[in-house]
């Protein structure tokens, strides 16, 4: 090796081993782990590991409360994540026309939630929500409407988790999508507004085609940040009210690390791996049939 | 652009609810923070306290523990950013600019990996560091902080600006690597180090399920496993759980204000990964 070659390995090698041992061999055990009955037993002692092929993929199958762990992600993305990159993008549309200065107060202050400690801010937003003397339903009442148990009742204690979710990383887009929004030239409104076209023509032919690649690459980032979902649960409602809002990570912490069973854990994390990975695919597949990647 | 009058109220109208929608939970812990025992609990609930003071913070401090979590924190985030810095800014400088075998193609396969969530590795980690004697430990918080493929792309598309002229006329004046990279290269990437650090030091102050499944001894915890914990025990004391959060969200929160340009600069280079 040249000595050039050799510091190239010198400097890169480090982080090169740590990631190889503590990323990609742990990616690589958590599917070996997921064919094995790893439990409380094999815990204490290797011998009683054994192999049981994709029994625990199946088992996971017929495991109910999987299913309402999927079900429970699966609305908490399929609703959050539309409504964040909306808030994100109607953010972003009033922040673009300010001044520097306004533009610059405004980021900062629309931003500060994502910068939060998640677990401190879940603290809040639990007594924010409480249904006795919590803020929300303060407000609701002063309009006249009746007070609602947000954390207390299947039905609104998902609703109530994504709304958190929502303000907690709406500006993280928000500021992506400003950044899109500086990139189109404006003699392209010019040339619309000459040609007639109002503002909602303006911003649906325009602004809307001139952010798509953004707007995609945003929506892969939320999407699979938010089937991470884990410590608002964890925090604010401990799965319930009836398992309304258990996750998959939070199925899978459970799975793991109260009951022991890593084998059907480890399952559970790679579902979550391929579901996440697939979804990503066909965004980038379908965004790049109508030409924005 | 021209517009109406109305036009301009209504956009400003539409962000200061937007801005009191991101500001009014953060000012309402801070207010709340500083009510009187017990005074957070009623209804209406009150927006400013009726004699701001201190109690909810005493009681913090004397009660819970919370001073330990502290520290805590702050060490696992210093060393994790001190540990992060050490080895991303030396591998994304040998991507950069060093030629070794197989470098391009390496860098090819760690990109794709961004999208394998950490949440795979965590339970062979467990075992592995269960193997080794790390569980319950700094050190086993701090085992997936060290190399991260978000910090060796950051450093790398930085580094890719360093002149190579300046690093050979270096090496022509028989300068050694190290010293090159010491002497040369580090003074060139303050900008991305300050970003680095600030995005791990954030990453691992927040952090939260790692933590909560590698700590199991409580004299460990770090500030989030340890607000998790407390809000279950003090379920009715809103005052002293907000001062709690106080303490917890203020440090990250004005390293973010004075060091914001910086952030910015990662969260948009972090953002053309894909």
């Amino acid at each position: 090796m040249t000595r050039r070659a050799q510091t190239g390995w010198a400097f890169a090698g480090p982080a090169l081993a740590m990631l190889t041992i503590f990323f990609f061999v742990p990616v690589l055990l958590a599917f070996l782990l997921s064919l094995t009955d790893f439990d409380l037993y094999a815990l204490a002692d290797f011998s009683d590991l054994r192999f049981v092929g994709f029994g625990n993929y199946s088992e996971l199958f017929n495991t109910p409360l999987f299913w309402k762990a999927l079900s429970n992600t699966f609305y908490f993305v399929i609703v959050g994540v539309p409504l964040s990159i909306g808030l994100s993008l109607g953010a972003a549309l009033l922040l673009h026309g300010l001044t520097a200065k306004l533009a610059g107060f405004f980021r900062t202050a629309l931003f500060a939630p994502v910068v939060t400690t998640l677990v401190a801010v879940a603290v809040i937003w639990r007594y924010l929500l409480h249904t006795r003397y919590g803020m929300i339903n303060y407000g609701l009442e002063s309009l006249g409407i009746d007070p609602v148990d947000w954390l207390g009742d299947p039905d609104w204690a998902m609703p109530a988790i994504i709304f958190f979710a929502v303000w907690k990383n709406f500006g993280y887009n928000m500021v992506i999508l400003l950044a899109g929004l500086q990139t189109i030239p404006s003699d392209l409104y010019e040339a619309a507004r000459i040609d007639g076209a109002n503002r909602w023509q303006q911003f649906r032919h325009v602004t809307l085609p001139g952010l798509a690649p953004m707007l995609l690459l945003v929506s892969i980032l939320t999407m699979a940040g938010y089937f991470q979902l884990f410590a608002e649960p964890y925090v604010m409602t401990q799965g319930g009210p009836v398992e309304s809002t258990v996750s998959v990570l939070y199925f899978m912490y459970e799975q793991g690390f109260k009951w022991w069973n890593l084998g059907v854990a480890s399952a559970v994390a790679f579902i979550l791996f391929l579901i996440i990975f697939a979804l990503t695919l066909i965004q980038y597949h379908f965004a790049s049939k109508r030409g924005a990647a | 652009m021209r517009s109406s009058r109305r036009a301009r109220f209504v956009h400003f109208l539409l962000l200061a609810v937007v801005a009191a929608f991101a500001l009014f939970p953060l000012l309402w812990m801070l207010s709340v923070s500083l009510m009187a025992p017990g005074e957070a609990s009623q209804f209406p609930p009150p927006m400013l306290p009726d004699k701001p003071g201190l109690s909810a913070y005493s009681s913090l401090f004397e009660t819970t523990g919370i001073t330990r979590y502290f520290l805590n924190s702050l060490l696992i985030a210093t060393l994790g950013t001190a540990l992060s810095l050490a080895f991303n800014t030396t591998a994304g400088y040998a991507f950069a600019k060093l030629r070794f075998t197989g470098r391009d193609r390496i860098f090819q396969l760690l990109l794709p990996a961004l999208v394998i969530p950490a949440q795979v590795t965590m339970l062979p980690l467990f075992l592995m560091l269960k193997e080794i004697g790390l569980i319950n430990s700094f050190a086993g918080v701090l085992v997936p902080v060290t190399a991260s493929i978000f910090g060796i792309f950051l450093v790398r598309q930085y580094a890719l600006s360093v002149p190579n002229e300046l690093l050979e006329a270096a090496r022509i004046d028989g300068a050694s690597e190290w010293r090159i990279f010491l002497q040369i290269v580090l003074p060139t990437l303050t900008p991305i180090i300050i970003t680095l650090a600030l995005f791990t030091f954030l990453g691992v102050w927040n952090d939260f399920m790692w933590p909560l499944i590698i700590l199991t001894d409580q004299e460990k915890y770090t500030l989030p496993v340890a607000i998790a914990a407390l809000s279950r025990e003090h379920v009715q004391d809103n005052e002293l759980m907000m001062a709690g959060s106080v303490l917890t969200v203020l440090p990250v929160l004005l390293l973010f204000l004075v060091l914001q340009r910086y952030y910015m600069h990662g969260l948009m280079a972090g953002s053309v990964k894909g």
